[in-house]
């Protein structure tokens, strides 16, 4: 255990590696000079010099790549071309709102989701399955933005029940701050309840063909019973490994549904950098990002053992 | 249902082909005096900030979003294919292209076509190579362990112990057996390359702002949404019909062609 534990944590250091090498080449290999790109049209020589002074992209490049990789590991993102300031301290600054809308959307979408599922594979067949899936292929189909400013128009323009925009700290009282979250978390949410759902939909309908599901019906078990002690909890690797891969989806969605709900986080941070050109900033937000969904697919992969004793390594 | 998102899909591609016979006017042309006016006759889908037409506009943006989605398909399927079937074949060749594979998955999608477009011109094109990036890593992921399913099955094995050359194994055994699964990933690519593209012209690292999208047209309806609802409404639902009907035909795809999958999903 203890060395498949040390083993597996291992693996993750060629893939963060290899987010490390992408970025870093980008930089490099994009056609061009890159400070003239990130100055812009109006920048002066002095202006893209300065630039390229501060990105060290006069050094060779095998020079570049170990100072870089070197500041990244004592915590060092770079620094802002545009501000400044510490790309480490501007996504600290950032983290709150994002952390709170992507954690917020997550436990919403798992405890809406696996219920669906479970109802639609005990259904299947019926309308209710019928009616589950089509949410389900909906909620694929409907980009996070469009879904945002339907929600807003209805839930807030209209029937003014909940604010339109904007974000209040959980430090101002937790009712403001769920009022602030709510539409934002519904948006953010569709698509992922709809990826889980389907998945749990179709692991659970596997288990229920099993001989043991057949015999505890048999022995008299609430159907209940049977669907969450005996079905849910033998599929539950599966879903669990969807959740996990589904991530992606929810950082990806935030970057997008900040910009929709006026969220200031790091999605926020990002667009503005992109209208800037703010490479470090781009670089520091894809590496943070890219390390939260390692790490959360490996905490995943160390609960398989919790969810399925019979998997021991 | 598979049917209903052909037809849907067939529906959308007549639409932006036929773009310029569909009673629009020129999707860039301004007109100050008529701007912000809800839908009426003379425009059904209203008119935006600059008094364009928004229906032009939508009809328009059709075309660049039809025509990202089938570029990506087509891209990152075959060169999928050409790094999966090298991948699956050589195992020293297997070691990197995995690894490099699996750290270009840690990354979010859209964050690969952000950081891409950060530093590139804004163009279609660039939006297209942008996206296939970020998609290939699936692709290779599905060939790879096709190649690696089918090298151990009876029949190639048969065939390469009566003495086929590999150009032979690989046209007659191999390559068959990709098509399948390749066309359902294919639309799964189509869908998600649409919703990209959407999302990058949405946050401004798309397609340039003279070139309209349905992703840089709600976009620019976004500062008048409480006033002009329209103008982020019409661009939404054709976005989402449009991948709607993709999603459609791909798990329909996916049961005809391979039902013992479908039931897994």
């Amino acid at each position: 255990m203890a060395i498949y534990l040390l083993r597996r944590i291992f693996a993750t250091v060629p893939v963060m590696g290899v987010v490390a090498l992408f970025v870093f080449a980008l930089l490099h290999l994009a056609p061009g000079d890159p400070a003239a790109l990130i100055a812009g049209d109006l920048a002066t020589a002095q202006d893209v010099e300065r630039i390229r002074e501060q990105l060290g992209l006069n050094a060779p490049l095998h020079v570049q790549f170990v100072t870089w990789v070197g500041q990244l590991l004592r915590g060092d993102l770079g620094v802002s071309v545009f501000s400044n300031v510490s790309v480490t301290r501007l996504i600290r600054q950032r983290a709150e709102p994002t952390a709170a809308l992507t954690v917020a959307t997550l436990v919403m979408a798992v405890s809406l989701a696996v219920p669906m599922g479970v109802l639609a594979a005990w259904k299947a067949g019926t309308w209710i399955d019928q009616v589950i899936m089509l949410l389900a292929v909906l909620g694929f189909s409907c980009p996070v933005f469009v879904l945002g400013y339907l929600l807003i128009y209805g839930g807030a323009v209209q029937l003014r029940w909940l604010p339109v925009q904007g974000y209040v700290p959980i430090a101002q009282g937790l009712g403001p701050f769920l009022r602030s979250i709510t539409l934002p978390t519904l948006a953010l949410g569709i698509v992922y309840i709809a990826l889980i759902a389907r998945m749990t939909r179709a692991t659970v309908l596997e288990v229920l063909s099993e001989d043991y599901i057949r015999t505890a019906h048999a022995k008299g078990l609430a159907a209940v019973r049977v669907l969450v002690g005996h079905a849910l909890k033998n599929a539950a690797v599966p879903i669990a490994t969807t959740i996990g891969v589904g991530v992606a989806l929810l950082i990806g969605g935030a970057v997008i549904t900040e910009s929709v709900f006026a969220i200031p986080g790091i999605g926020r941070l990002t667009v503005d950098a992109i209208l800037r050109r703010d490479y470090p900033i781009i670089q520091g937000v894809v590496l943070i990002f890219s390390a939260v969904y390692v790490l959360i697919n490996l905490v995943v992969d160390l609960l398989y053992t919790i969810l399925d004793p019979r998997i021991r390594y | 249902m598979a049917a209903f998102g052909l037809m849907l899909l067939i529906a959308t591609a007549v639409v932006a082909i036929l773009a310029p016979w569909l009673g629009t006017t020129d999707p860039v042309q301004i007109d100050p005096i008529q701007r912000l006016r809800p839908p009426s006759a003379q425009s059904w889908f209203g008119t935006d900030l600059y008094g364009r037409d928004v229906y032009s506009r939508t009809v328009y943006g059709g075309r660049v979003s039809l025509f990202v989605g089938l570029s990506v398909a087509v891209l990152s399927v075959l060169i999928g294919l050409l790094v999966g079937l090298v991948s699956g074949y050589s195992r020293p060749a297997d070691a990197v292209i995995m690894r490099v594979m699996d750290g270009m998955m840690a990354i979010p999608a859209i964050l690969v076509a952000i950081a891409l477009m950060a530093l590139s011109r804004p163009s279609v094109r660039n939006v297209v190579l942008a996206i296939t990036i970020a998609e290939i890593p699936r692709v290779v992921r599905l060939v790879r362990g096709l190649v690696l399913s089918l090298r151990e099955r009876t029949y190639v094995e048969a065939a390469v112990a009566s003495g086929s050359r590999l150009p032979r194994i690989l046209a007659r055994h191999v390559l068959p057996n990709t098509v399948a699964p390749l066309i359902v990933q294919a639309t799964y690519v189509f869908a998600a390359a649409v919703l990209i593209e959407a999302g990058l012209s949405f946050l401004g690292a798309g397609t340039p702002s003279q070139v309209p999208t349905w992703g840089n047209v709600i976009a620019e309806g976004r500062t008048f949404f409480q006033v002009a609802f329209w103008m982020i409404l019409f661009p939404g639902l054709a976005l989402s019909a449009t991948v709607l009907s993709v999603n459609l035909l791909g798990d329909g795809l996916r049961t005809a062609l391979d039902p013992r999958l479908a039931r897994r999903l």
